[in-house]
């Protein structure tokens, strides 16, 4: 008997106490919402937006209905955790490997870097790039090419944009190249393990890689033009660039703040990695014969990568939602759009947010139940 | 097999080629730090890039030809252990000196030799360097906000007065140390959220009264983040023994407050806790946003909290909790007596971590209106008085939160090493 209270009494008094405060909690959010006279309805996505956004990937005006904007923060959102996940990468194994160096200077200037950018809160760094460094930038008619095609101005950085033809038949050259050498790879490990021979996969990949799409220029009648930015002039004093691509200062600052920042704690996670893998693999390694690249390949990565990629992809998931930062310097972010914009004009507080919170909850919840089910892959199989 | 040996010294004439090694590692130095710091050009008469290239093949050479597995001479193997093992290595070391050479005069000449810091209004700053006068000017703003100045002397007591009384568990008598967690969990907070409200709210005992929306600066940030990192750990640490609970209901109920506050980012919560929040309340029942956006930064902060103790109380191994029940323990005794001692001690730099999170992340409340020391920045910088100064606000402010979060991570470290048990 008194095992049974003990066992249910705090389940239901749990229970009592979360019902008890949603149900309060909806009470409140009815009463308030009828006497304000606002009615509860995901209705409003369909309607017209009439807002602009200044910066997006898909054809979107203010005629669009407010699902498309919705749709066009994500994109904003996706494109910019995705630019500096990819810098952040490259940044921090850089700076994991350098901290890991027999060279004292090295060794020191990355424990240093490490210390400087991850101590200083990302909100200020992203106003520090966006209010203060890129605003010494100069103006369009003065900025010099760099690398001859691409300006680096206070209006935004301007590239030259791609003009394909055929583009299909490339990509599906590209896509055959992979195939074929997922084939090889295959196979290659099959004869390695049946007859014990090696074949280099590696070069034999990167040919596939190089020569599939250069064949498909040269008989799939594919071609590739670059526009090139042209200096315009739109009255007495305003210049701007036309053509090619050209990405706003907001997503430049966000992604120099956001790779700058993530890289010092990738940087960390590679270290620990590195760390990870004791001294004794290496030498059994080399013991039984392989080569230091062998050893690199074969040994010390595949265990150090199991110690790395779990904190590292965890990172990941911080720099997604840290890029909602981007609605205090107005790139238009799901945050900035949506939960900002949106929201002034429909003043629909609970329906939008909530949408927000769940399309991140969303992206965090199914990043972590791949992350789970690798981790269980990958997990040493103890016998 | 003959090996070529091309300036390749050994031990017998290692001192020769020491000398001249260094002789040429000189010249290059020199070369660079002229370059920087009087601007000429020592080898001009070099054509083209050679010029630019000329310091790092001489200090390659210089580092190639002192490079030896083991001289005798006691400075020369550090140097060489340390920046010289390949010529990969010798090359980075070059480069870093002689970035660090190039970037110091324009930094120096900015922050330092250029810059004004007198007088106190834009036209005192006339040189091409920093204008710290804009800070000076500010200085009282960046701590306090829009707080009336006559009354900072509130807020400096109030922050004395609790810091000191978080003391209190140093000088406390041994006896008495059990109620320490007591004293903290509970006793601390109202103590400190009583002297907060009445010195720097005011409003009774003739102090006058000062909203919250005048609150701001530094002094802010200091607020809220001690407010928060009092409430989140307690409330994380229920969560986690929550999450680890046997019976099924309060184990889901905390899986699914954790992993709710962990997927979505703060800045969507401080929009909720400012827009969505007040649609929740009671009809005539008004709740100060300041409160508000404490309330939901403990919220989302105890689920990070909760996360990290579990790790702790994880690791634990199994026969702490039979030894503890073996010896008649009920759940309450076990945790408090056994069970968490060992686990938060575990989880000291993982917290540590956490609660650096959280003073990195008052700087968000800016986007709900909250001025601290980011809003202040951002007023101060659009004033028309004061046009132009976005860098060195930015500067101020990044050194300020720089020497606090880097303060903390090392004070964690101390924590740390002083309560590392051998397990």
């Amino acid at each position: 008997m008194n095992n049974i209270i003990k066992k249910f009494l705090p389940q239901i008094l749990a229970i009592l106490f979360v019902v008890l405060i949603f149900g309060f909690l909806t009470i409140n959010a009815q009463t308030n919402m009828d006497n304000r006279g606002i009615d509860f309805g995901f209705g409003f996505l369909s309607q017209e937006s009439s807002f602009d956004v200044q910066f997006s990937l898909i054809e979107y005006s203010g005629s669009d209905s407010y699902a498309r904007a919705f749709l066009v923060g994500l994109l904003n959102t996706l494109l910019v955790s995705f630019i500096s996940i990819i810098f952040c990468t490259i940044l921090g194994v850089i700076i994991g490997v350098a901290r890991l160096s027999s060279n004292y200077l090295i060794k020191n200037s990355a424990a240093w870097y490490v210390e400087f950018f991850r101590n200083i809160p990302l909100l200020l760094q992203i106003f520090f790039w966006y209010y203060a460094a890129l605003r010494a930038l100069p103006l369009p008619e003065k900025a010099n090419a760099w690398f001859g095609v691409t300006y680096m101005t206070v209006k935004g950085y301007y590239i030259p944009s791609m003009v394909w033809e055929n583009l299909n038949v490339f990509l599906y050259c590209g896509l055959a190249a992979i195939i074929s050498i997922i084939v090889l790879r295959n196979y290659a490990n099959n004869l390695r393990d049946t007859k014990g021979k090696q074949i280099p996969v590696l070069l034999y990949s990167l040919a596939l890689l190089i020569v599939l799409p250069l064949l498909s220029f040269l008989f799939g009648g594919v071609s590739l033009e670059f526009e090139l930015p042209q200096l315009k002039k739109l009255s007495k004093i305003s210049y701007i660039y036309e053509g090619g691509i050209s990405l706003p200062p907001e997503l430049i600052a966000l992604v120099l703040a956001l790779s700058l920042y993530t890289s010092t704690f990738v940087a960390e996670c590679v270290r620990a990695g590195i760390e990870g893998v004791s001294k004794g693999q290496k030498e059994a390694a080399a013991s039984v014969g392989l080569t230091p690249n062998q050893v690199l390949k074969l040994v010390i990565m595949p265990q150090a990568l199991r110690i790395i990629i779990p904190p590292t992809t965890n990172q990941y998931l911080n720099l997604t939602k840290n890029s909602s930062l981007a609605a205090a310097i107005a790139y238009p972010d799901l945050v900035l759009v949506f939960a900002g914009t949106a929201l002034m004009q429909t003043g629909k507080a609970i329906e939008i947010v909530s949408i927000t919170m769940l399309t991140y909850l969303t992206i965090s919840l199914t990043i972590a139940a791949i992350m789970n089910w690798y981790n269980k892959k990958i997990e040493i199989k103890e016998k | 097999m003959q090996t070529i040996n091309f300036l390749k010294p050994n031990r017998d004439n290692i001192k020769n080629y020491s000398i001249i090694g260094s002789i040429l590692i000189l010249i290059s130095l020199i070369d660079v730090i002229s370059n920087a710091f009087l601007k000429t050009n020592l080898t001009s008469f070099l054509p083209g890039s050679l010029t630019t290239l000329f310091p790092l093949i001489i200090g390659l050479i210089g580092l190639n030809m002192m490079r030896i597995d083991y001289s005798g001479n006691k400075t020369l193997d550090l140097l060489n252990k340390n920046i010289n093992t390949n010529n990969f290595n010798a090359l980075l070391t070059l480069l870093i000196l002689f970035s660090i050479i190039k970037a110091l005069p324009p930094s120096l000449s900015w922050m330092i030799f250029d810059a004004n810091i007198s007088g106190d209004s834009k036209d005192a700053c006339t040189g091409t360097g920093a204008c710290w006068t804009y800070i000076k000017v500010w200085f009282r703003r960046f701590m306090y906000g829009m707080y009336p100045n006559e009354f900072h002397w509130r807020i400096n007591t109030a922050f004395i007065l609790v810091i000191a009384l978080g003391f209190v568990g140093y000088f406390m008598k041994e006896n008495l140390k059990k109620y320490l967690a007591l004293y903290y969990v509970i006793i601390y907070p109202i103590i400190a959220y009583l002297v907060i409200y009445y010195l720097i709210s005011g409003g009774s005992f003739g102090l006058q009264w000062v909203e919250t929306g005048a609150w701001g600066g530094l002094s802010l940030t200091f607020i809220v983040s001690f407010f928060c990192l009092i409430f989140c750990f307690p409330l994380g640490m229920i969560f986690a023994l929550g999450r680890r609970s046997n019976l099924p209901v309060i184990k889901y109920i905390s899986i699914c407050y954790i992993e709710f506050w962990r997927g979505v980012p703060l800045i969507t919560v401080l929009f909720m806790s400012s827009v969505m929040f007040p649609m929740f309340l009671p009809e005539d029942f008004f709740m100060d946003k300041l409160v508000r956006v404490i309330i939901a930064i403990t919220l989302f902060e105890a689920a990070y909290c909760a996360e990290v103790i579990r790790g702790g109380l994880q690791s634990l191994p199994r026969g702490q909790y039979d030894a503890a029940k073996s010896l008649g323990m009920g759940y309450w005794k076990m945790h408090i007596f056994v069970i968490l001692p060992q686990a938060l001690k575990l989880v000291i730099p993982g917290i540590a971590n956490t609660f650096l999170a959280l003073v990195k992340d008052t700087p968000l409340i800016f986007v709900v209106g909250l001025a601290e020391l980011a809003g202040m920045l951002a007023l101060a910088k659009t004033n028309p008085k004061w046009l132009g100064f976005a860098m060195e606000g930015y500067i101020f402010a990044s050194i300020i939160f720089w020497i606090i979060c880097y303060a903390m991570s090392k004070y964690s470290y101390n924590l740390e090493a002083k309560y590392k048990t051998e397990r």
